[in-house]
């Protein structure tokens, strides 16, 4: 066991159960999975992306390349977590990635063996020819080498949610700096939100042993948090993650219950958040970087800001014998945290020359070999045994068991980096720092450079209270507390030269410094080129560790400074965002609401059948006992409808309420078709074109009274017109006095049709003779009295092709009005239909629909260019006017019967000249719509020919190689049945 | 990101809905050569990597038509107007 005897913030008097890579362990509650494997020696805990070289745990933090797992089994199963940021909880599985078969022995390790081969640009070059192999041979290894962990294959028992929070100041990270930005900007009085990724506050407060004023960091940070938990504007936001900054909106996560086996009741497993905060202060802090030399991604290796966390947080030693190599002071501060905790230290490895005296004479107090202006060129093991060290010429080998590291500090300046602010080199403090963050965003604290305690404290303090300031609060003043002073002294340093073939880059993409060579030698140089060539920088954690190294390396290799080299800029998200959580409750029929019509329950009662349309959920048919099928069910619906009577409801055509005086003007010039003649009490089947002159709506019109008028609209075009209709009103005929209103969802609306139809209708209305044959002519509309008084509307309208009413009344009375169509035709045997049976009858009499009106077909394409008035100005009409669009032999509307009558005609057949080859040049149309009609006894159609009703009589071949279709077919009149419309004057 | 409606105030842009940019006024039809007009109001865009006057329509708000002048490098919002001159109230 390498867990120390005290110290650290864990609960030692509770022991919680799990098991990595099917072994049981212990640990305690606060540990992380990373500190618990650390604490049962586990060193080894994954393999690498491409060479599957055994890695072990390389950070404490987020930033965590190697040491990714798979957490649970069966739906919860999650892979790819970064067991540094894993809470450790009773009962937690966790298992290792990419090992074939087992961690300790993988076979797949034989790619270290073949890396030459398997170099920068591998799949670029090798999978390249012949092309036949691609399918059978290269895509299985692609994809079976490809990849991390396994997702589960059953849904996601748990629910996530989406939320949105405001605030004054937005503080990102709860270390000492954004403690300080937090308290200050809150005690001025501003709405502040703290969040931090980590489960505890403080940051690396609760890494490094300081003293603030008369505390330790811990306990500072714990009360500070206190304070600000305790003030009413303020939200501390543990577990949170901000990690993308968008347009005015920050989106973080809160892993409400990733810490638990399952959440607890009615609690989602995570919480997206958009955070808009009017100034933000990004307080981020900085990571250590990896050195890059041979063997640096062995198991044993780590940074040494992850050392000292280990020790100090989760007293949790990760090796018995450690050396330390560095180019920065915080290193040399965690090799005495080391070997005061016990640690065994072989040596300080300094590349500089110089380094403060204070740490000099720190490490001879310890009894600390310090080895100034030295390298570490070799690392042996695995686990790590021994590591090759030289410095002022000699060379060595020092027994170690574990190896700390740190070339300097990469501030976590990502999320500055969102709107495409590049960060930019400052060789003082060896680092990238943003110069140019998102607007109302200030960086403070490690994040932008000030590495010194007391610096961190003064920089937040000062950037809450210029936040604070700025979102126009008076600033109080906090006063700072006492803390150590000492500079941190850094140089930045990334490569041991002339190291061997195995010096990684990136650990979570399997680069090394060999793999930059090659770029570098085949031209990849800028750095995005080197990225996408090498996959540097490409893994989850977006090279948070590498990027700096790999560009540095490449400006050495081509004799360049690094701002020459370039920089890459970051995006969203920080860390990766699971895809539940961008879901949220987004998902299967919670996509987006479903929409029910007034009569939903009335059917369903009946037991319809219901298709989705839109958002809509309509009857499709009503199977009743004895139908052999879902085919021969509409049939009977329409020969019911044809013979005697039948209902279906309507109520989903968008509803337009217009009024004013103008609106006779309106409609002139957004239909083909004049509207201001028509009087009141008619109504008017009108086609609407857009600007470009195709069609984009049709539907009927009513004129109610003087100033009143309600149009209907297609299904799903409801809303497009009606936004379209207002920027005809507010843009460009902003004198027209009109108002409109959407009544799509208050008004039922009901359609009777057979020759029973008005029969049934004058036992609905209370006025019967209102509705007699000339009071109520065809495309009469009228205001009515129905069911006992309830003021509706009726309309005599025909889609079917039989006499036809449409009734409209108060939404809520819907039901009761399909009840009472049901009662009144029951002694005609009413028939209620769905829309199969609406779409049969339609094409049967040769009415266009959604499959015509495809925003490709003129209004003359579909037939119906007379209705098109030449006497005015009307969206659409100069450009439908074009010679394309008016040319005679565009494709144009007809109908379609097969000549063998047993044939089935589908839509989407071609149609080519009879005996023509399949060919694109012999394409001359298609079906667009057909059905097997019951009234004809056989197959009709209606699609599009070039030249149109010109080709009528024409014996064509009829081609559907999708669904095996291949007869020969006559074009005729799209109109049959009833084409003189006589049945619906009756 | 946020638009500021100037009937309802600042809102997400989840509630409007973009048209594109704002050309106009809709060409005289009258006009002998209407059809190269209209040819130009419809099909031809400038794509500016900058500024851009563009029509949003706040459909889940006051359902105005409004003119708004959008960095689309940036996002920056510079201007929001009624689309047609001021909504009558
Ligand atoms: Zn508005």
């Amino acid at each position: 066991m390498s867990r120390l005897s005290s110290g650290g913030f864990i609960d030692r008097s509770r022991i919680v159960k799990f098991s990595f890579d099917g072994k049981s362990y212990s640990g305690h509650p606060g540990d992380t999975l990373a500190s618990a494997l650390i604490a049962n020696d586990v060193k080894l805990v994954g393999r690498s992306f491409k060479y599957h070289r055994p890695r072990g745990i390389l950070t404490a933090g987020s930033e965590e390349p190697n040491a990714l797992v798979s957490l649970r089994k069966g739906a919860r199963h999650e892979p790819n977590t970064r067991a540094t940021m894993v809470e450790l909880f009773d009962g937690l599985e966790a298992f290792p990635q990419n090992v074939t078969p087992s961690l300790s022995f993988d076979v797949m390790a034989v790619n270290q063996l073949i890396s030459r081969f398997i170099g920068a640009g591998f799949y670029y070059k090798t999978f390249m020819w012949p092309a036949s192999f691609w399918e059978k041979l290269y895509e299985p290894i692609v994809r079976g080498s490809a990849g991390l962990g396994t997702t589960p294959n059953v849904p996601d028992p748990d629910h996530y949610e989406k939320a949105s929070a405001f605030c004054d100041v937005l503080v990102i990270g709860a270390g000492p700096t954004g403690l300080m930005a937090a308290l200050t900007a809150a005690r001025s009085g501003a709405r502040v939100i703290l969040a931090d990724e980590d489960y505890l506050i403080g940051g690396r407060l609760n890494s490094e042993k300081v003293t603030i004023g008369d505390r330790d960091g811990a306990q500072f940070s714990a009360a500070v948090a206190a304070e600000l938990v305790a003030m009413p504007n303020v939200k501390v936001m543990s577990r949170t993650t901000v990690f993308g900054v968008y347009d005015d909106s920050y989106g973080a996560v809160e892993r409400v219950s990733d810490h638990l086996a399952v959440p607890a009741p009615y609690q989602p497993r995570q919480r997206l958040w958009r955070i808009a905060a009017k100034h933000t202060v990004l307080a981020a802090g900085a990571i250590d970087r990896p050195i890059v030399f041979d063997g640096n991604d062995r198991p044993g290796i780590m940074l040494a800001q992850g050392v000292q966390t280990y020790i100090n947080r989760f007293a949790a030693a990760p090796a018995r014998r450690m050396a330390f190599f560095t180019s920065s002071d915080g290193a040399w501060v965690a090799a005495f945290d080391a070997a005061d905790a016990g640690v065994e230290i072989a040596a300080i490895v300094d590349a500089r020359r110089t380094v403060a005296d204070r740490l000099l004479a720190e490490a001879r107090r310890r009894n600390i070999r310090t080895l100034l202006g030295g390298a570490v060129t070799a690392a042996h093991g695995s686990p790590l045994k021994s590591v090759d060290v030289v410095a002022d010429g000699k060379r060595e080998r020092l027994a170690v068991d574990g190896l700390a590291m740190s070339g300097g500090y990469s501030p976590n300046v990502q999320l500055a980096c969102h709107h495409r602010g590049r960060p930019q080199w400052h060789p003082e403090i060896g680092a990238l720092l943003a110069t140019d963050p998102p607007p109302r965003m200030k960086l403070a604290g490690a994040a932008n450079g000030s590495y010194a305690l007391s610096a961190c404290l003064a920089d937040g303090a000062a950037q809450g209270a210029e936040a604070a300031v700025a979102a126009g609060f008076a600033a109080k003043t906090v006063a700072l507390p006492r803390c150590q002073d000492d500079p941190v002294e850094v140089q930045a340093y990334w490569h041991v030269k002339d190291t061997a073939h195995f010096a990684f880059v990136d650990f979570q993409t399997d680069v090394s410094v060999k793999d930059i060579e090659i770029a570098a030698k085949e031209g990849f140089i800028p750095v995005e080129h080197l990225k996408r060539y090498t996959a540097l920088g490409m893994g989850a954690d977006q090279g948070k560790l590498s990027n700096f190294n790999g560009l540095a390396i490449m400006a050495d290799i081509t004799g360049r400074s690094i701002p020459e080299a370039g920089t890459t800029i970051y995006r969203p998200p920080y860390t990766p965002v699971s895809m539940g959580a961008l879901t949220g409750h987004h998902r299967a029929k919670d996509f987006r609401p479903t929409r029910l019509t007034p009569t939903h329950f009335w059917a369903k009662r009946l037991g319809a059948k219901f298709v989705e349309t839109g958002m809509w959920l309509r009857a499709q048919y009503f199977p009743r006992p004895g139908d052999k099928d879902w085919l021969a069910t509409v049939q009977r619906e329409v020969t019911a409808v044809r013979s005697s009577v039948g209902m279906i409801d309507v109520s989903t055509f968008g509803k337009i309420d217009l009024q004013g005086p103008d609106v006779g003007k309106l409609l002139d010039r957004v239909y083909v078709n004049t509207y201001s003649t028509l009087p009141v009490g008619k109504a008017r089947y009108g086609v609407m074109l857009r600007e470009d002159g195709m069609v984009m709506d049709d539907g009927t019109t009513a004129h109610l009274s003087d100033d009143h008028w309600v149009m209907t609209t297609t299904t799903v075009n409801a809303v497009k017109v009606f936004s379209h209709l207002e920027f005809c009103l507010q843009v460009l005929w902003p004198d027209l006095d009109v108002r409109m209103a959407s009544i799509s969802e208050q008004w039922a609306q009901i359609a009777l049709a057979g020759p029973n139809a008005r029969k049934v209708l004058e036992k609905i209305v209370d006025d019967p003779a209102a509705v007699a044959n000339e009071a109520l002519p065809v495309m009469g509309a009228k205001e009515a009295k129905l069911m006992g008084g309830i003021a509706g509307r009726v309309f005599r309208l025909s889609f079917s092709g039989e006499l036809g009413f449409e009734v409209a009344v108060p939404a809520r009375h819907g039901e009761k009005l399909a009840e009472a169509m049901m009662a009144a035709g029951k002694e005609f045997g009413i028939t209620p239909y769905g829309t199969e049976a609406l779409a049969m009858m339609r094409i049967e009499k040769g009415h266009v629909s959604g499959p015509e009106l495809n925003g490709q077909t003129t209004v003359a394409d579909l037939g119906l260019g007379k209705m098109a008035s030449k006497k005015k100005d009307y969206i659409g009409r100069v450009l439908f006017e074009r010679p394309d669009l008016t040319d005679e032999n565009r494709l144009g509307y007809v109908g379609i019967v097969p000549v063998d009558k047993r044939n089935v005609l589908r839509a989407g057949t071609h149609l080519m000249p009879l005996g023509a080859a399949v060919a694109v040049a012999n394409d001359h149309g298609f079906v667009s719509s057909a059905t097997q009609s019951p009234t004809f006894g056989h197959a009709v159609g209606v699609g599009f020919l070039a030249g149109g009703a010109k080709r009528i009589g024409e014996k064509m071949r009829a081609y559907d190689p999708l669904r095996g279709g291949d007869f020969e077919v006559e074009i005729c009149s799209p109109y049959f049945y009833d084409p003189q419309g006589e049945r619906t004057r009756v | 990101m946020l638009i500021p409606c100037p009937y309802c105030g600042a809102r997400d842009s989840h509630e409007f809905t973009y048209r594109g940019a704002a050309v106009g006024p809709r060409p005289d039809p009258a006009r002998p050569d209407a059809a190269d007009a209209f040819h130009d109001y419809v099909y031809l865009r400038d794509n500016p990597a900058g500024d851009n006057a563009e029509y949003w329509y706040h459909g889940a708000g006051c359902r105005s038509w409004l003119k708004v002048v959008r960095d689309t490098t940036t996002h920056e919002i510079k201007s929001v107007t009624g689309a047609g001159g001021e909504v009558k109230p």
